[in-house]
């Protein structure tokens, strides 16, 4: 032993970075994948502004600076480590504001905000415990606190006279009348701040499946549930919405591609993914003829939500060479 | 040419750019070696030398003890120093025998005084290659070392149908097996059908990940005319290499739990194995040296090295120019399986296939935070195991769930911890309940 010491230099530098392996990870980490999300709704954003004007700008700025706000109280309060810029609270704040109708009430936002992070996270023991989608809860809250309000839309900017105030599921739903696909798809109906324009949601929603954050089998299950259950009661009854409408109108695409696929609340196993987004159409499809309401995406993903455990626990995947032990 | 894969897995970034294109150069002798006894899964060989006794290159300084084991022999010709615990590139010391050179000219080439006899490859029979890998000290140099004798001679009631060379180098940075293969394919291809003969098979396959191209070019047009031999093309993705994915992407088999590759019929071979096998029965040379890739941001030149067994990690450090200044870890290894170094005494093994220096910028760590259950892990694991669940059950001491959950299936490929975005070491919590539930199970055997 002695005689290899001397051989060796004594300047050499001392390594104490001794993790385990694998040495090498992926560049994603938790904040990250966060604010990159919050920069995928931006075309939202834009979407927002442009048809109902930029006063809406001080609803996001409200339900950003409450939800972050909400969960650092309750973080100190908890003696947690405060998460200022985890991005996560910031997160919800930004959803739930883009699922409000435009001119909504700020302190009724600010309202939704504070239920969102206390009752929809932080009750549960904050990041990553929750079982229900936090932005919706908060969302829920206001729906049955502001009946009114929360289901008063505006006209958007570029409206031509047939256009009404009402959104696309409402005129459906109250008066039968069938808004066309192209207005849908570009924004320029009546609805929430972030569900207006389909093909913002869908630029940002891609953005996410390009970069591996929302894995793709949600919203494709989704608008295949969407197809195979709109398309059967459609079918049964012409009177009935098209699977193109159920998927363009409302918040269906803004759902499917930022509420529904949270990772908190949603499946982690690929079966599970499936069940849960095929589960989501078809309570959807359900609420929105049957239902007194014109619109249900938000509670059908919280009604799968409830179901996430279960499918995790009945879809784990076989290990592998297993199958072919039993076949034997 | 369509690729072959599994399912699951990730794509590191690789790094290969580094090193590949350059040749192997051979190491110059050191002043000092280290040679471990047990550089090899099994029993620790037995020394046959004492302090003060004189070794000649090549010289078997410890036989093998038992069927599973393999004898070690000295890379150079010198004294005995000292016979005892030292430490490896494994974390734990080992008992090992250090010799000091007596050679005095620098450009001495790496030889072995110590020759076996050269045996005819088109006559030898399949008891003689395996007496001679034994012999030859000759092991698995895909990293688990296990003694490649052993896995010529299976039980005579599993029938063998397929021998698989593994050129899929599926960890980032290495580059060793690649250079075998550019540099010697003729001696590679004598390997594999050396193999093949020693366990009586016809068909032989070497996989080679598509990030190789030149590779599976060279290889094709050498085996156009062989019969029984194929090169596969197979997807570049991690852990392609492993036994397991590697059997069910050229096969389709899927090796089941607790059972072994030669249950489905297939045996895995390294790149570097069979051109040991080759040397060893050809040239009538022993196992003395390691073919490993120095690479990293952190080496100022990153080289492919033959490099005699039981040399420092630090006189290979130095000799490639040592560390730049933003180096913090030196991992022994793949970057995805190796293990990170805290000293630099220890020797280089017989399978050791790689030395990196990593800077910070690669190692990229970020802080741990709650799991998020996105599921990225469940996705992303070749075996088809929840990693998530098998370390959360871990961290509760709940080892009889994580045993249910199929945790000692787990290979420990890193492909869970590299793609989770919470940063949770998930593989070091599934190794902590392994050990246990293993512990747990030879308990239960033992009542």
């Amino acid at each position: 032993m002695t005689d290899t010491q001397t051989l060796i230099e004594p300047k050499q530098k001392v390594y104490f970075d001794l993790t385990t392996s694998p040495h090498l990870h992926s560049k994603w980490s938790t904040s990250k994948v966060m604010w990159f999300v919050v920069a995928a709704l931006i075309p939202s954003i834009i979407a927002a502004i442009t048809f109902f004007g930029w006063m809406q700008i001080f609803i996001i700025i409200t339900a950003v600076v409450f939800a972050v706000g909400t969960e650092a109280a309750i973080q100190s309060i908890r003696k947690k480590k405060v998460t200022w810029f985890d991005g996560s609270a910031a997160l919800t704040g930004l959803l739930l504001a883009l699922t409000l109708p435009p001119n909504f009430s700020l302190s009724a936002t600010a309202i939704g905000s504070v239920v969102a992070i206390g009752l929809g996270k932080q009750i549960f023991g904050g990041l990553g415990y929750n079982i229900f989608n936090p932005a919706l809860v908060g969302r829920a809250f206001l729906q049955a606190a502001f009946p009114v309000q929360i289901t008063t839309w505006v006209k958007p900017n570029f409206a031509v006279d047939s256009v009404t105030s009402a959104t696309p599921l409402a005129a459906f739903k109250f008066d039968k009348i069938f808004t066309d696909t192209v207005p849908m798809a570009i924004g320029n109906v009546g609805g929430s701040l972030g569900e207006t324009s389909a093909i913002a949601v869908l630029v940002g929603g891609i953005l996410l499946i390009a970069v591996g954050i929302v894995n793709w089998r949600i919203p494709l299950s989704m608008i295949i549930g969407m197809f195979l259950f709109g398309g059967l009661f459609w079918f049964i009854n012409p009177q009935n919405p098209s699977p193109v409408f159920h998927i363009f109108a409302g918040s269906f695409l803004f759902g499917a591609m930022f509420m529904a696929t949270d990772w908190v609340t949603s499946p982690i196993t690929n079966k599970g993914m499936w069940i849960f987004g095929l589960g989501i159409s078809l309570v959807l499809v359900v609420i929105r003829i049957y239902g007194g309401l014109p619109e249900g995406v938000m509670y059908s993903i919280l009604f799968m939500n409830g179901f996430v455990p279960l499918i995790n626990r009945y879809t784990k995947p076989t290990i592998f060479g297993v199958v072919k032990e039993e076949k034997k | 040419m369509s690729s072959k894969t599994f399912h699951g897995g990730v794509h590191p970034k690789e790094y290969k750019e580094l090193t590949e294109h350059l040749a192997f150069e051979i190491f110059p002798q050191p002043q000092q070696i280290v040679l471990p006894l047990s550089q090899h899964l099994g029993k620790e060989a037995k020394t046959l030398v004492k302090k003060g006794d004189d070794v000649k290159a090549g010289q078997m300084v410890a036989q093998a003890e038992g069927f599973v084991s393999a004898p070690v022999h000295s890379s150079v010709a010198g004294k005995v120093m000292s016979v005892g615990k030292e430490q490896t590139s494994s974390g734990f010391p080992k008992d090992s025998i250090i010799i000091k050179r007596n050679g005095t000219i620098e450009s001495e080439s790496l030889t072995n005084e110590f020759r076996l006899s050269t045996l005819n490859p088109e006559q030898i029979s399949p008891d003689e290659i395996r007496e001679r890998v034994a012999l030859a000290g000759i092991v698995g140099q895909g990293g688990a070392a296990f003694p490649t004798s052993v896995k010529l001679s299976p039980p005579k009631d599993k029938v063998i149908d397929v021998v698989i060379l593994n050129g899929c180098e599926c960890e980032p940075y290495l580059t060793r097996d690649y250079r075998f293969m550019m540099e010697r394919p003729d001696d590679l291809i004598s390997g594999l059908k050396l193999i093949m003969k020693a366990l009586g098979v016809k068909r032989g396959v070497i996989g080679i990940e598509n990030n190789k191209p030149e590779a599976i070019e060279l290889l094709t047009n050498k085996i156009k005319y062989e019969h029984g031999l194929e090169v596969v093309s197979l997807k570049t993705k991690y852990p392609q290499g492993a036994e397991k994915m590697l059997i069910k992407a050229v096969t389709g088999k899927e090796v089941p739990p607790g059972k072994l590759p030669m249950d489905v019929g297939a045996v895995i071979q390294n790149i570097g194995t069979a051109i040991a096998i080759h040397d060893a029965i050809v040239k009538g040379e022993v196992l003395i040296t390691a073919a490993l890739t120095v690479s990293g941001k952190g080496i100022k030149n990153p080289k492919n090295l033959i490099v005699p067994v039981g040399t420092t990690i630090q006189t290979v450090i130095d000799y490639c120019g040592g560390v730049t200044d933003d180096s913090v870890k030196i991992v022994v290894g793949g970057p995805m399986m190796g293990t990170a170094q805290f000293d630099l005494h220890a020797p280089v093994m017989k399978a050791t296939s790689g030395i990196l220096v990593l800077t910070k910028d690669e190692v990229a760590e970020n802080p741990e935070t709650p799991c998020l259950r996105c599921g990225q892990c469940v996705g992303a694991c070749p075996l088809n195991l929840m990693p998530t669940k098998l370390a959360r059950y871990s961290q509760l001491n709940r080892f009889d769930d994580a045993e249910g959950a199929g945790i000692t299936v787990c290979m420990e490929c890193g492909t869970c911890s590299y793609t989770c975005p919470a940063n949770i070491p998930l593989v070091q919590w599934i190794r902590l309940g392994k050990q246990k539930v293993l512990q747990m199970q030879k308990e239960r055997t033992a009542k």
